[in-house]
């Protein structure tokens, strides 16, 4: 209990004092209450008497912990909690330190040292893990948050189905590279057009539903979309899937096909390994992340973002000021579809195969799962989110040791959606906008408050 | 029709046999009046008497039944509101409005909220967004005059010291001056308002009135507004129209409907033994009104 240190010596043997005597008083109720339910039990023995089980083990139990938890209460957590919410009457507008201030900055530099970082600590083959399971993963699924997050965070529309603009990213790619041969470079741009163009499609007759009308209808449209994937077998090869996407190269310069003359470990004269694709993959979602990361700010302090804003709160008043709302809405629908294509590309570049198997609804459910815990429209929150809840996807099948406990059958990761569930519940209760609930306003005149979570709305369409 | 002094002037709205039916209830029966530009026109009448449709149908948020509704901008443009959808209203024919439940950008700080009424403007600097997504600076100025402009209107609304607050933490009477800015932030020619002193206690009415007469003052936008409190309609009004049952029912200057029967009568009821405290409610209205003369 570190929490200790801080308050006063004389204070601090005057409360134990009181607790030791609570806790002994806690233990004496207990004794009371639970001498007759606990300590003794009418059993019958094998002539079929009546007889009295006497369990004064199980009742020192039960006595035990009323005294020692009715002791840690009072000389420990409630001096905590009381100190805690002092500071905070106290301090209501403290200035937050360096790291807080600089979150995001700091994060930055730390996931750009993260690659050379893991390879020094677990080497090439070894660092392979962290990179990839952990490192891109997390970062894919950040992205498509930040892209959803415009959809339902800024402009409030709730979409269910936001996976179909994500596989119409990656069958962009898997085709026109399979088909066409055509480098990742140029389609990379060319997924997210045909991502946001699918978003226009959609958009155009389902954004004058709104609310529970327009998440059916969205939810239906992906479900469509991964229908199509399945039975379009001539084109999508249905189920099988499509396999031997060929890899990204650094712009057309080192490639990493083995095979290849400018293959990036030959041409430094390195010892082949695939983890050089790998940390090129992370620096690549990196980079796109923070494109995405980028255009979203600055987006919001265009016109058309702070019109998704307030399309958000309030769809009348938006265009009682002459907003034309269906063309904001197309607008946010389009955007948030286009980095959803951006990040299909780059998962079927990184995956080599892409199947409708991983386009189904419990991927956009994720992703609006981040987007909601941490906290809709706020960027650092969901970046939290994701990795939370990815990286605790692939934590548990690091756990091993549960199978000591649990025994040798036991897999912790089918146990994931439980956990989660819980962990929604907890943190929905704890903080009910979201990690970050607040939000910054995108223009100040003499000073930059952010508005609390209580004022901003859901959206309802 | 009395109030011949206003038939001179010129109308900037005019609605011309305005009928809108919900179902079986005809909301509206065939009203035809006209507001004059520079003018402040009053819209009232006994609850459920359609003045909030007749609104409703002039911003465009319902499409009447029947009827034309002509707009006419100062440079000689006319619009046939009927035809044109509630954004269009606003961005092209330059009519802006309240609402009777006051509807701000409640997440939104005040300043975001007066910069958001100057979309179109900010849309059209900024390349449609992507000029200004590449940084030109020609997004930077435009938004740096929408501050400007904003900060003007903060300064008439005497919300200065609020600018960086969320809307949703203004106080009431705040809200109803932030709505009123906002709307004037659209650059409109005619505002309208749907009960603005609603709520509002006789001090911050007393602000509102100013407030109104400012703005038609500064920018000569006329105003049309539809309102409960007397004190307001007749202290500010030039010209007030009378609806009752979707009909209109009196039309002319603030001395003339006060004194009409069929004001009184829809106002009152006309029960027999109630004619007597109709007079006194006459005399009674007449004495608060300083600078008329009683019947």
């Amino acid at each position: 209990m570190a929490n200790m240190t801080n308050t006063p010596e004389s204070a601090g043997s005057n409360l134990m004092a009181r607790a030791l005597r609570e806790g002994f008083y806690a233990g004496l109720v207990a004794l009371g209450l639970f001498v007759l339910f606990v300590g003794l039990k009418t059993d019958q023995n094998i002539l079929n008497e009546l007889i009295l089980v006497q369990r004064w083990g199980l009742l020192a139990i039960f006595v035990v912990i009323a005294a020692v938890g009715r002791f840690l209460s009072v000389a420990f957590i409630r001096p905590y909690l009381a100190e805690r919410k002092a500071e905070k009457a106290a301090a209501p507008v403290k200035d937050a330190n360096f790291f807080v201030r600089n979150f995001s900055m700091i994060a930055i530099a730390v996931l750009i040292v993260y690659p050379p970082i893991m390879v020094g600590l677990f080497g090439f083959q070894g660092s392979l893990k962290w990179v990839d399971n952990f490192g891109i993963q997390i970062l894919i699924y950040v992205m498509l948050a930040w892209g959803l997050n415009i959809v339902v965070g800024l402009a409030g529309l709730l979409d269910l189905g936001y996976v179909a603009f994500y596989a119409v990213g990656a069958y962009s790619y898997a085709l026109l590279s399979s088909h066409f041969g055509l480098s990742f470079w140029i389609l990379l741009p060319m997924a997210g057009i045909f991502a946001a163009l699918w978003g226009v499609i959609l958009g155009f007759p389902v954004l004058r539903l709104k609310g529970d009308y327009l998440a059916i209808v969205t939810l239906a449209f992906g479900e469509i979309i991964r229908l199509v994937l399945i039975n379009w077998t001539a084109v999508t090869k249905g189920t099988f899937g499509i396999s031997g996407i060929a890899k990204a190269s650094v712009f057309g310069i080192w490639s990493f096909d083995v095979s290849a003359t400018n293959n990036f470990a030959k041409v430094f004269g390195l010892p082949m390994s695939s983890s050089y694709y790998k940390i090129f993959l992370f620096y690549l979602i990196l980079a796109l992340c923070l494109l995405t990361a980028f255009v979203t700010i600055r987006l919001r302090r265009m016109p058309i973002g702070r019109a998704w804003e307030a399309l958000r709160e309030d769809e009348i008043a938006c265009r009682s000021l002459g907003i034309n709302t269906v063309t904001t809405k197309l607008t946010a629908f389009a955007t948030g579809a286009m980095f959803g294509g951006f990040a299909g590309s780059f998962f079927a570049v990184r995956q080599g195969f892409v199947s409708p198997e991983s386009f189904v609804f419990l991927e956009s459910a994720i992703i609006l799962a981040i987007v909601v815990l941490g906290g809709m429209g706020s960027l650092i929150g969901i970046a939290i989110a994701a990795t939370l809840m990815i990286g605790g996807t692939e934590l548990l099948r690091e756990m091993e040791f549960l199978k000591h406990i649990f025994g040798p059958d036991f897999t912790p990761e089918l146990y994931r959606m439980l956990i989660f569930g819980l962990a929604m519940i907890i943190v929905m209760v704890w903080k009910p906008r979201g990690f970050v609930g607040s939000r910054e306003p995108t223009a100040f005149l003499r000073e930059r408050k952010s508005v609390s979570g209580s004022f901003t709305k859901e959206g309802h369409g | 029709m009395a109030g011949t002094n206003t038939m001179t002037k010129d109308p900037i709205l005019k609605v011309d046999h305005l009928s809108m039916r919900f179902g079986g209830l005809m909301a509206i029966n065939d009203l035809s009046f006209e507001a004059y530009r520079g003018d402040i026109t009053a819209l009232i009448g006994p609850n459920g008497a359609g003045k909030t449709t007749v609104f409703n149908c002039i911003t465009g948020f319902y499409k009447p039944t029947m009827g034309m509704i002509t707009m006419r901008q100062k440079a000689g443009k006319e619009y046939l509101l009927e035809r044109m959808s509630d954004f269009e209203v606003n961005r092209d024919a330059k009519v802006a409005r309240t609402f009777q439940n006051i509807r701000l950008f409640s997440g939104l700080t005040v300043l975001e909220n007066l910069l958001v009424a100057q979309h179109n403007k900010l849309m059209l600097a900024s390349g449609y967004t992507v000029l200004g997504l590449l940084g030109f600076p020609a997004y930077k100025k435009a938004a740096a005059q929408s501050i400007e402009q904003a900060k003007y209107w903060l300064d008439k609304a005497n919300l200065t010291d609020r600018a960086d607050d969320p809307a949703g933490d203004l106080p009431y009477g705040a809200q109803r001056r932030l709505e009123i800015a906002r709307a004037m932030c659209t650059g409109p020619e005619f505002l309208c308002l749907d009960e603005p002193a609603a709520g509002l206690n006789p001090r911050e009415s007393l602000v509102l009135n100013q407030l109104l007469r400012s703005i038609r003052k500064d920018t000569g936008t006329s105003i049309l507004l539809i309102e409960h409190d007397m004190s307001v309609v007749m202290e500010i009004s030039d010209h007030v129209v009378v609806l009752e049952y979707g009909q209109k029912i009196s039309d002319g200057n603030p001395d003339h409907v006060k004194n009409d029967p069929k004001v009184i009568a829809a106002y009152l009821g006309v029960e027999d033994d109630e004619v007597e405290e109709v007079f006194e409610q006459i005399e009674e209205i007449a004495v608060a009104a300083p600078g008329e003369t009683p019947k």
